[in-house]
């Protein structure tokens, strides 16, 4: 029986570019500086480095395939370095696999990158992909994301009984939220805080997903060094470790595409991993315990329905938390502190990263006071990979000590 | 005694008001004025010819469910392919199996009636027992022409046999000649038409009394022993002048849906008659003229099986479930004759890998998924182990086709970032009635109309259009079930 990741990992450095519309940094670039920031932060030389993972998504449109991008721009040498793609929780795959090669013994430190260039494909939104291959075509509908995952909010309506004008409002709450946080953030590509009124007046994307209901994509990357405790405490004995508490990722049966047992209203991968992190990291009650969240917000419904997903808020009653501020920078448990993808933008193996590096931030105190979340000690991210039917939800849970 | 066991047909829900096309073009050619009456209908951005062949073909079988049909005839003057067999999409598009006879009937405007001649011709011979006989156009007149105002889109079908025949058939005259009026070469796009005055006075008003006298004393028989006479001709004082001739009294014209859909090309005088056996009474003899490089004259007797069909209306119903088209330049779009910029996104290449497409080709066209012999489950697309979690068996897999179930709007959306010839591009999840479910793309509807629970129908369309290649690409849509008031 195993007893899982706790404990046995600890972050020694991370670093995180700025994302946005990156127009004069390839990916190359990108990962130089956030290998850079993060080799400063583990306080190491890259020559201790025994190992690599890589996560990239759309490796046609920009670094590549297979794991020579990465040992070629850091020029690595001769060591192993793997890539690792598993859709929008790309990132969050390559940081599990690190981690499980240092709490198996394999390697005492290992670098994860993730980064993705995607302000290179001509138009705007992800590049429309053959997600089922040479099927896609053949028997897939005519379909984005923004319309997968608007059909959570049809569905949510129906299930629940409430009002598409509740939850539009709902929704529009958590957008303003994210914009507020990300305002603070000199990392985010979008800087601006928005008002209600300008999330509901906004141009329809797909229904009732209106233009600030969604993220944009952008180019970016960041970084992770993960080591052993010990060695993490060796090197920086002033400092906090942050320690890996649980990892866990869960991946669409088939279930929800075609059987007709799920309602389309919620996630179930994100349920099923959610309640096996809590057990990983020994988490009796997430909504007393969590101290902080950085969730998958790559549509204002997605945050919606995550937050219930995660046994957060009450199934049907995630309308009220929001509406209330429980995920406010000062409510309960706060969320999207940095911004959020809504803010980030999404450039996709670098995503997951992202959300682990804000919570790191935190936990180290090295966020200015205006953006602080008080007390935090647990951090939870959730990367979910794919659409509502077809995903891969990773969570990492993240702490001091 | 072979004759038709029953018919179908099908029209474009949308509608185009040829006012509208006038208001557009008639500053080039205001003579068109004398044919900007009434509306035409349009097949929507996602139909062609197959598509519409197998709409009305599905309205024709579900009223004969279960009959052995041994073969389909496809006849068309705008079939998508010029090789590989239009009438095998057709075929497995309907649910029939491949061991079945099929061929494409092209060319002049009467195909439509050559097939059905050639296939009650078969089943006459003992050949064949049972064959689906469909019609589909979708011709195109050149912007501000006075084909584009004339033609319509639509689709007539008939299942012809020997049981139970609603209409017996007596026999049939034809005459075959080149004569050019309309001409269409291999490249081109547009019809391409004579003088209609040369037309009307040497073609429709000499062929058309040639067959229907020859038919008549081929079988000894009145013109007046009828009670309708079809014939293919929109000319309006053409068909003044020919019934007066002829002898044909009001009662006995079939209506030819000029102001309501408008020239159908090969399905025409099919789709007359249709209409006509909407209305037909036991004993009734119907005339039908086909007219293109020379007429076929079909001449049927309704037998005592009418009264069981007296339900079933189907022009009547197709000509009810329509929309207007309010928008000149969207039919130009739909048409693919203006180049409209569609964004970056819909360049994306859509090749199609044919051997890939054979393994699933039940699939892509019949909309045949799988059915658990263990648990029951119906389940879309393939699947070798049983989707429901309390099943997992692994090779217990029925095919089970979905394109005949009912189903309900369980999620949708309208989606303006997907590339799209209609937009919002509209999908959602359907589920079966019986079990099943899947996520579709929706057409022939508004956004506005959805919500969830609503009821709809799977039919066929065309799913993309490669245009580097010329290949058209089918699956299922859901279309919103409307009843018929």
């Amino acid at each position: 029986m195993t007893d899982g990741i706790r404990d046995k990992v600890a972050i020694l450095g991370m670093g995180c570019t700025r994302f946005g519309e990156l127009w004069e940094s390839s990916a190359e670039d990108l990962m130089v500086d956030a290998f850079k920031a993060c080799l400063e932060d583990a306080g190491i030389e890259k020559k201790q480095i025994q190992a690599a993972w890589l996560g990239t998504h759309y490796e046609e449109v920009n670094v590549g395939k297979g794991s020579i991008p990465l040992a070629f721009t850091l020029k690595l040498p001769h060591i192993p370095v793997s890539r690792s793609e598993n859709f929008c929780a790309t990132a969050t795959e390559a940081f599990r696999a690190a981690c499980y090669s240092v709490a198996a013994g394999a390697y005492d430190i290992v670098l994860v990158m993730g980064v993705e260039k995607l302000k290179d494909t001509g138009y705007g939104g992800l590049p429309t992909g053959a997600w089922r291959g040479i099927m896609s075509y053949m028997i897939e509908a005519n379909r984005t994301a923004p319309g997968s995952f608007a059909q959570l909010a049809t569905a949510y309506s129906s299930k629940w009984a409430i009002p598409m004008e509740r939850i539009k409002d709902a929704m529009a709450h958590v957008s303003v939220k994210s914009h507020a946080n990300g305002a603070m953030n000199p990392r985010a590509h979008l800087r601006r805080p928005i008002t209600k009124e300008q999330v509901l007046k906004a141009p329809m994307i797909a229904y009732p997903l209106g233009l600030f209901d969604c993220c944009g994509v952008s180019d970016g990357a960041a970084a992770a060094i993960v080591t052993t405790p010990q060695i993490a405490r060796s090197i920086k004995p002033n400092q906090d470790t942050i320690m890996v508490k649980s990892l866990q990722i869960a991946v669409s049966s088939g279930e929800e595409a075609f059987h007709d047992a799920w309602d389309g209203a919620h996630v179930m991968s994100t349920r099923k991993a959610a309640t096996k992190a809590y057990e990983e990291a020994g988490i009796k009650d997430p909504r007393e315990e969590i101290s902080m969240m950085e969730v998958h917000d790559c549509f204002s419904v997605t945050e919606l329905v995550t937050y219930e997903d995660l046994h957060i808020s009450p199934k049907g009653g995630a309308c009220n938390d929001v509406l209330e501020g429980f995920y406010d920078l000062d409510g309960k448990i706060p969320c999207q502190v940095d911004g959020g993808l809504k803010c980030f933008g999404h450039p996709i193996g670098a995503s997951g990263l992202r959300m682990i590096f804000a919570m790191y931030e935190q936990l180290l105190d090295r966020v200015p006071p205006e953006r602080k979340v008080k007390n935090a000690r647990l951090g939870l991210t959730h990367n979910l990979g794919g659409i509502p039917w077809m995903n891969i939800c990773a969570l990492s849970i993240i702490g001091r000590g | 005694m072979p004759g038709i066991c029953a018919s179908g047909c099908y029209v474009p829900r949308y509608r185009l008001n040829r006012g509208l096309i006038y208001k557009a073009t008639g500053w080039l050619n205001a003579g068109n004025i004398g044919n900007a009456k009434g509306e035409k209908a349009v097949a929507n951005h996602d139909e062609d010819s197959v598509t519409m062949a197998v709409a009305a073909a599905r309205n024709a079988l579900q009223t004969v469910n279960g009959l052995n049909v041994n073969g389909v005839y496809f006849a068309s003057t705008t079939m998508p392919y010029k090789e590989r067999l239009n009438a095998g999409i057709i075929t497995t598009a309907v649910g029939l199996p491949d061991q079945v006879i099929a061929a494409d009937f092209g060319g002049g405007l009467k195909a439509g009636t050559t097939a059905m001649l050639s296939a009650l011709d078969g089943i006459k011979a003992g050949s064949v027992d049972n064959l689906l006989v469909c019609a589909a156009e979708c011709r195109l007149g050149k912007p501000s022409s006075p084909q584009e105002l004339i033609f319509g889109d639509a689709a007539a079908a008939f299942v012809l046999g020997t049981d139970d025949v609603i209409a017996e058939f007596k026999g049939s005259y034809s005459l075959t000649c080149d004569f050019g009026d309309h001409y269409r070469g291999a490249q081109a796009v547009f019809d391409r038409q004579w003088e209609d005055r040369w037309i009307r006075d040497v073609g429709v008003e000499k062929f058309i009394p040639e067959v229907i006298n020859g038919l008549l004393e081929k079988y000894e028989i009145q013109l007046s022993d009828f009670a309708k006479v079809i014939y293919d001709c929109q000319y309006a004082a053409a068909r003044k002048s020919l019934n007066k001739k002829l002898g044909i009294t009001p009662e006995m014209e079939q209506t030819h849906y000029q102001a309501q859909i408008g020239q159908s090309g090969t399905a025409q005088s099919l789709l007359m008659l249709a209409g006509a056996l909407e209305e037909a009474n036991p004993g009734d003899k119907i005339l039908v003229v086909s007219f293109g490089s020379g007429c076929d004259a079909l001449y049927f007797e309704v037998t005592d099986n009418i009264r069981k069909m007296a339900d079933n209306k189907p022009v009547t119903a197709a000509l009810a479930n329509r929309a207007e088209l309010d928008n000149y330049t969207k039919y130009l779009t739909w048409r693919g004759i203006l180049p409209m910029e569609l964004g970056l996104r819909a360049e994306e290449d859509l090749w199609t890998r044919y051997s890939a497409y054979w393994r699933v080709r039940k699939t892509v066209l019949g909309l045949y998924g799988t059915q658990c012999k263990a648990c029951g489950t119906p389940q879309f697309p393939l699947h070798r182990i049983c989707v429901n979690p309390e099943c997992g068996e692994v090779d217990q897999m029925a095919p089970y086709r979905f394109a005949d179930r009912p189903g309900k709007v369980a999620s949708y959306t309208g989606d303006m970032l997907a590339a799209s010839y209609n937009p919002p591009a509209i999908y959602g999840q359907i589920i079966f009635e019986g079990g099943g479910k899947y996520m579709f793309d929706l057409t022939d509807c508004d956004l506005d109309e959805l919500e969830t629970g609503m009821p709809v129908r799977m039919s066929f369309r065309r799913r993309y259009h490669d245009k580097k290649r010329g290949i058209s690409g089918y699956f299922w849509k859901a279309v919103p079930f409307r009843e018929v008031k």
